[in-house]
């Protein structure tokens, strides 16, 4: 089944239709997968997720998302429910005060009942692992925790598939890799679709697939590691290889036969491997 | 429910004001205030006092709390008290004390100062008990409750409240970009200590632009995060907190229904303030 489909889509912020954002893009998303979308400032992959919630609609071509045309205004609230998204800035997307009350703020929106809104708070909480600051004040939280609060702000809605534009931007690495254990969580156990908007080739390595945006199109779409493998091709679009796939690919062109690896571990092992066989 | 302040007065307790309902509370507020208003002599200023006393006794927020809130207005009515003292006039014939010039100390004048002084107090006073009680979330659930009615005549509630929501939210976020803005302009030479009032003003300006253009943009951002999150007004929306009316605010509500009624009778039976006099006159120079 398909969760997102782009087709030919494009999207320009100017009104005559000048320096399209998102220019001309195609593709499609499948249910339960995990993307990365990559590139440098500019490049059109925050454009691209605000088109699949119906934030931003496609001047031209067509998104589909759950099967429902974003361009039909009737959809939107219902395209919204199943396409939830989590933004960069943790502080300005937090409604209330009290964080019971901003993880309400979705399931309210819809019109649920009490109970069932209590309910969904419990295990959005539950979800993100921050039930004990059920009452506890937003702004008093750390970055990490934050972003938590607003991925279960997401959750309580229960959507289908949930997007991520540079949501861990700007937290620092520990509450990076807080909100990336969730969000690995979610896609693992509760099979939700999930898109990674990301300029942090590391956390794209966690992703089933990666798709690279530069000046409004797609032009990669693969495995993370295939992509990686292509490190000239990123290079002209501005974008760095993962650290140890870094370190790796100079070892080789230094003469040192270990195989390609992408993470810390894999690449330890390649070079114990390599030592071994030298 | 101890930390969710995040500014304002609050005084973190478990009393019997603290469990009370948001509404009732609000609603004992403004009986209390219009009891203070409608109090006509000393009489009535003393029964206000004595529910004043009671509200700070059942709230467990020590009195010297309640009392600091005054110290803030505490200008204001020493201010206003002696512009009482020294230009009071009415239509009656009064009981001059002291004459010089155009100034006239009287009877009336100090009668008069006294009660301002203490309306002004107790005003403050009670208010504060309010605030000092209640969180400003609840608060605002509160007033959005009472105001509820006036959906019939197309008033934006649920938009009032959410704004007012939405703005206390925003307070923490803004004062910390205000710090951080005025350390960044420090940092460039920036100067806010010295120089006169105007010059002082002046220096701010470098401060509230970026601080009102960032503010902008928080707002675009919260407007597009509401978006996402299905928001779409009033209509269809439910509401996850619930206020509930319990035995307290039933208490709450008959006292201020009895303080009410009290400073009328109280009034109707002493008359005005100057009829203290009579009161006194009556009283220890019979004969």
């Amino acid at each position: 089944m398909e969760a997102v489909r782009f087709e030919n889509a494009i999207f320009s912020y100017n009104d005559d239709g000048r320096d399209p954002a998102v220019n001309g893009v195609t593709l499609s998303i499948g249910k339960g997968e995990f993307v990365a979308i990559l590139g440098r400032n500019g490049s059109g992959k925050s454009t691209l997720a605000k088109l699949i919630n119906a934030l931003l609609l496609p001047t031209e071509g067509k998104v589909y998302t759950c099967g429902m045309d974003t361009s039909d205004e009737k959809l939107s609230f219902e395209i919204r429910k199943r396409a939830g998204m989590v933004f960069q800035n943790p502080d300005n997307q937090t409604v209330a005060s009290i964080v019971e009350d901003d993880v309400a703020f979705g399931p309210e929106n819809i019109g649920l009942a009490r109970e069932e809104i209590g309910r969904r708070i419990d295990f959005a909480l539950g979800a993100v692992g921050m039930r004990e600051f059920r009452h506890a004040t937003p702004s008093r939280l750390s970055g990490g925790q934050k972003q938590r609060i607003a991925i279960a702000g997401v959750l309580a809605i229960l959507p289908e598939i949930m997007i991520l534009d540079e949501s861990t931007a700007m937290l620092d690495p520990r509450g990076r890799r807080e909100v990336m254990e969730v969000i690995k969580k979610l896609n693992r156990e509760q099979k939700m679709t999930v898109i990674l908007i990301t300029h942090f080739m590391d956390e794209a390595l966690q992703a089933d697939r990666a798709i690279v945006m530069h000046r409004g199109e797609a032009v990669m779409d693969g495995a993370p590691e295939e992509i990686f493998a292509r490190s000239d091709e990123l290079e002209m679009y501005n974008l760095t290889l993962p650290r140890a796939a870094y370190i790796c690919k100079k070892l080789q062109s230094a003469g040192m036969p270990v195989r390609n690896s992408f993470t810390a571990e894999e690449l330890a092992e390649a070079i114990c491997a390599s030592l071994h066989r030298g | 429910m101890l930390n969710d302040v995040t500014f304002g007065q609050y005084y973190p307790a478990k009393s019997f004001v603290h469990n009370m309902d948001p509404r009732a509370k609000i609603l004992f507020v403004i009986a209390y205030i219009v009891a203070v208003f409608l109090a006509d002599n000393f009489f009535g200023l003393a029964a206000v006092t004595v529910f004043l006393l009671l509200g700070v006794f059942f709230s467990r927020v020590p009195f010297g709390r309640v009392l600091r809130s005054v110290k803030m207005i505490l200008f204001l009515i020493i201010f206003t008290a002696i512009l009482n003292l020294f230009f009071y006039s009415s239509g009656a014939e009064l009981h001059i004390l002291w004459q010089w010039k155009f100034i006239t100390i009287s009877w009336e004048a100090i009668i008069n100062m006294v009660f301002l002084a203490m309306r002004l107090f107790l005003l403050v006073m009670g208010t504060s008990v309010l605030t000092l009680t209640t969180t400003p979330v609840a608060l605002t659930d509160g007033i959005e409750s009472l105001l509820t009615p006036l959906k019939w005549i197309r008033f934006p509630v649920h938009e009032l409240a959410l704004i007012m929501s939405i703005a206390l939210r925003f307070i923490p976020t803004l004062m910390d970009e205000t710090n951080r803005i005025i350390s960044a302009q420090k940092a460039r030479g920036a100067d806010f200590e010295t120089g006169g009032l105007i010059r002082r003003a002046k220096a701010m300006i470098p401060v509230l632009v970026p601080l009102l253009v960032s503010a902008f943009r928080r707002a675009e951002d919260l407007g597009d995060a509401m978006d996402a999150r299905c928001y779409s007004g009033a209509k269809g929306r439910t509401k996850y907190k619930k206020l509930t009316f319990t035995w307290r605010d039933l208490v709450g509500l008959l006292l201020s229904a009895a303080l009410i009624t009290g400073i009328v009778f109280l009034n109707l039976y002493f008359g005005g303030k100057f009829a203290v006099f009579d009161w006194i006159a009556g009283n220890f120079f019979v004969g």
